[in-house]
């Protein structure tokens, strides 16, 4: 068994770059904060989203809503992965009907995960408009599925994985590349 | 750490404490699905499950089949009455005839013990207990457990107490395992006649008179005494069991702290409860009822997905 190889791809201060830039994006697309919701994708896209919000809120000086959903429901995959032991928080901020809900995850892979996402917010009523931001995009897309705002793309061969670690949960900020078991 | 329950679930004595806290978790974010706009959820999607109750019924039936569909299942009602058990077919034609139109689980209510068991070692479908005879009523002890925990936030080191007829009863059963598993401290109270014989070699205390049970406990879970029982001869009288073990707002008043209580319902007011004490600022007994959905959703949701071979590899991965 080789010791995982890790490589870092974004540390702390690249992290914090590029969450600016994504707040500045988000607000662009949003065109301000009227109708912003960010809404992240437990576990870490819920503190991306924290950060995002707390960027925009410094430029801006107003609160954005923002909430949380855990889309383990949705999968499409209970009959083969079985269930998730813990089901994390799904926390709506009120009535989405007219919001532009921005969707807040930190690797954007298969797509599948935002297909449960869109399944799922639709059961909380009826945005104007629903724009997807990540971290990092990974490629290897199974469905037709685009990120708005993306924080960095990187290429992932076989046998890689891309990990986000966060301050919040993983005592520090950064994104790595990992190889081998 | 074996995380799945495996097939069935036929009662909480055959569940580790693991077990048990993994489905109160689940319950967890299920609560929040019932507040939703839309109270539904795809995860049973395309899943069949048959309630299969041989005898009435009202809280759980509706109880599971509220959890059912808000996991969208499909879900079919077969009650005793008017179907083909009337006439003389036995529980395991009936199951594996069911079985046949390709359904997935199976939940039964039956008045005989060890019923839901029989059947989960003899179909392929998982089996629910929703109460079988004596012996357990495992969802109706889960929803306690948890509203227990919601209103103490812990259930280790709590005294509860089941008052009444706990001879009778399989919800006094499935309580004292799974509140021992998780290491609350039981007692039981109630008439003599009403009491199982050696119920102490099951680790609980044994209380004679009511009054020293409220002094002793945290929560009282108290039991719905069935009126059947007065015509067999185990209380004298309904009024004389409320003068000497009904739970009176006279008697809680007495308490050194205010006691939690519980009931599994349908409540008998004025036998083995006061009003006063049901409606009262200290009762969960509403409570009881949200969350069986919840837990029950949560049960549906873990026997679905936890297939047994990868319950087994998991285990195996963990030794």
């Amino acid at each position: 068994m080789s010791r995982p190889d890790r490589t870092i791809i974004l540390d702390a201060r690249a992290l914090s770059r590029a969450l600016q830039r994504m707040a500045v994006e988000v607000l662009e697309l949003a065109h301000g904060t009227d109708r912003l919701v960010l809404i992240g994708i437990q576990r870490r896209g819920v503190e991306l989203a924290e950060r995002i919000a707390r960027l925009i809120e410094q430029d801006e000086g107003v609160v954005v809503p923002r909430g949380a959903l855990d889309i383990t429901l949705y999968r499409d995959d209970l009959e083969t992965v079985g269930p998730k032991p813990v089901i994390g928080e799904t926390r709506i901020p009120g009535d989405l009907g007219g919001k532009h809900v921005v969707i807040v995850d930190d690797v954007l892979y298969t797509g599948r995960t935002v297909r449960a996402a869109l399944d799922e917010l639709a059961d909380f009523g009826r945005p104007e408009r629903i724009s997807l931001c990540v971290l990092v995009d990974r490629g290897g897309r199974e469905l037709p599925i685009q990120p708005d705002v993306v924080g960095t793309k990187v290429k992932v061969g076989d046998g890689e994985r891309v990990d986000v670690l966060v301050e919040e949960l993983d005592g520090r900020d950064e994104v790595d590349l990992v190889s081998g078991k | 750490m074996t995380a799945a329950l495996g097939k069935d679930l036929v009662g909480l004595e055959r569940l580790s404490p693991d077990q048990i806290r993994l489905i109160l978790d689940t319950a967890e974010p299920f609560k929040e699905v019932s507040e939703r706009p839309i109270k539904k959820v795809p995860a049973l999607r395309g899943k069949t499950i048959v309630n299969l109750f041989f005898e009435a019924s009202t809280r759980t039936r509706i109880s599971f089949e509220f959890a059912e569909k808000r996991l969208s299942a499909d879900t079919v009602n077969v009650a005793a009455s008017g179907s083909a058990v009337q006439k003389g077919e036995t529980l395991v034609d009936t199951a594996r005839n069911l079985e046949a139109m390709r359904i997935d689980m199976v939940v039964i209510r039956h008045p005989s013990s060890g019923a839901a068991a029989f059947l989960g070692d003899r179909i392929r479908s998982n089996v629910v207990s929703a109460g079988d005879g004596k012996h357990e009523h495992p969802t109706q002890a889960l929803l306690d457990l948890l509203t227990i925990r919601d209103k103490h936030g812990k259930i280790a080191g709590l005294k509860v107490c089941l008052v009444g007829d706990v001879l009778h009863s399989r919800v006094a059963r499935s309580n004292i395992w799974g509140l021992s598993k998780l290491g609350a401290e039981v007692g039981v109270c109630g008439p003599d006649t009403l009491m199982p014989r050696g119920i102490e070699e099951l680790g609980v205390c044994r209380f004679r008179r009511i009054e020293e049970a409220i002094e002793w406990a945290d929560v009282l879970n108290v039991l719905r005494l069935q009126l059947e029982r007065m015509e067999m001869g185990f209380i004298p009288s309904v009024r004389e069991y409320y003068r000497v073990f009904g739970v009176t707002l006279e008697r809680l008043e007495k308490a050194p702290r205010p006691l939690t209580i519980m009931h599994p319902g349908p409540m008998n007011r004025g036998v083995e409860i006061d009003s006063r004490v049901a409606d009262g600022p200290h009762s969960v007994i509403l409570d009881q009822v949200t969350n069986g959905v919840a837990v029950r959703m949560a049960v549906l949701y873990l026997l679905a997905g936890g297939r047994p071979e990868l319950a087994d590899a998991a285990k195996r991965g963990a030794e």
